[in-house]
């Protein structure tokens, strides 16, 4: 692991959660989570956790991303709050 | 999402895209054992091939290929292959889930039959995990809210 | 009410981080989990398994009933879904 590049993923890992919170859009709350999962594979790769980390690209960053979407489509694009 | 997409760039990338996605999704299933991967990662990747049919294909021609009947079958399969491999072991005489049993059964030393049954087991991780991810998402892409 | 919610995740975070001071340091070699549990694994999952990957080797055969009940967790969560959504149809 180099430092440094740790330090530019976690922040981005903050700055991508911030973001999702303060977004109005669902959609691209949903996107932003996207990335937000595949910043935190290439953290566990780093680690060396490989297999956590494919679980997180396959899950995290795939499939619930899908989901997601899927429920949107059912709802407002717009939150409410 | 529903409907089928007529734009002809998007439906033949896609009929040629899944077989490489579904055939990668069996690679991560059957090399679980000396590679990362497993039934989990394997089977989130068999479902996200199927979900790239339903998104661009529409989900009428999809169900042709993946009907209500096999649906019901994956899901409970795989869980049962699970418990049923478990369950086999307790019958040739060693404790439930140890694998160590099989070696009664197929030709191989204990130590091989531990190797044999977890890649038995990964089969039906993959199996369940791919059906209820896709059961998942095609129940909310379809369900009806009721008129309020 | 947003001041207050605020005020709270704060302090939820500070008493975390102020937990994790405690842990040992990552990948170090005389934290407790590495001196008891991973040698009986790193040095026995081969020769008892003949398995390479052992992170596959102690979901699918040492935890195994962890993993079996795993699945039927996933399971019920989708036999939870397709019930839930499909009451909900008028025909």
């Amino acid at each position: 692991m180099i430092w440094q590049v740790d330090l530019i993923i976690l922040l981005l890992i903050v700055v991508l959660a911030i973001a999702i919170v303060n977004t109005k859009n669902l959609f691209t709350a949903t996107i932003l989570f996207g990335g937000y999962s595949f910043l935190m594979c290439v953290l566990w790769t780093g680690m060396g956790a490989v297999d956590v980390a494919f679980t997180e690209a396959a899950v995290g960053a795939g499939v619930s991303t899908a989901v997601f979407v899927a429920a949107i489509y059912q709802t407002t694009r717009r939150s409410k709050d | 999402m529903i409907e089928k997409n007529e734009n002809i760039i998007l439906k033949n990338i896609t009929q040629y895209l899944v077989a490489f996605i579904q055939l990668f999704g069996l690679y991560v299933i059957a090399h679980g054992h000396g590679s990362p991967g497993g039934g989990f990662q394997g089977g989130c990747i068999l479902a996200a091939s199927y979900i790239l049919m339903i998104t661009t294909l529409g989900i009428e021609d999809t169900k042709k290929k993946y009907n209500e009947f096999k649906k019901h079958l994956f899901n409970s399969l795989g869980v049962f292959i699970y418990a049923f491999t478990g369950f086999v072991c307790l019958l040739l005489g060693a404790n439930y889930l140890d694998y160590s049993g099989l070696s009664n059964l197929f030709p191989v030393d204990p130590i091989k039959a531990r190797y044999i049954g977890t890649f038995v087991i990964e089969v039906g991780v993959g199996i369940t995990v791919m059906s209820i991810m896709l059961t998942i998402f095609v129940e909310l892409l379809t369900v009806k809210r009721k008129q309020s | 009410m947003k001041i207050l919610a605020l005020i709270v995740s704060i302090m939820t975070g500070a008493l975390l981080i102020y937990a994790a001071e405690d842990f040992p340091s990552w990948g170090d070699p005389n934290s407790p989990t590495s001196l008891h549990v991973s040698p009986r694994y790193i040095t026995k999952t081969y020769e008892e398994t003949k398995i390479p990957n052992m992170v596959t080797a102690v979901l699918a055969d040492y935890r195994g009933y962890d993993t079996l009940f795993e699945t039927t967790v996933i399971f019920a969560a989708g036999i939870t879904v397709l019930f839930l959504l499909r009451g909900n149809r008028d025909d």
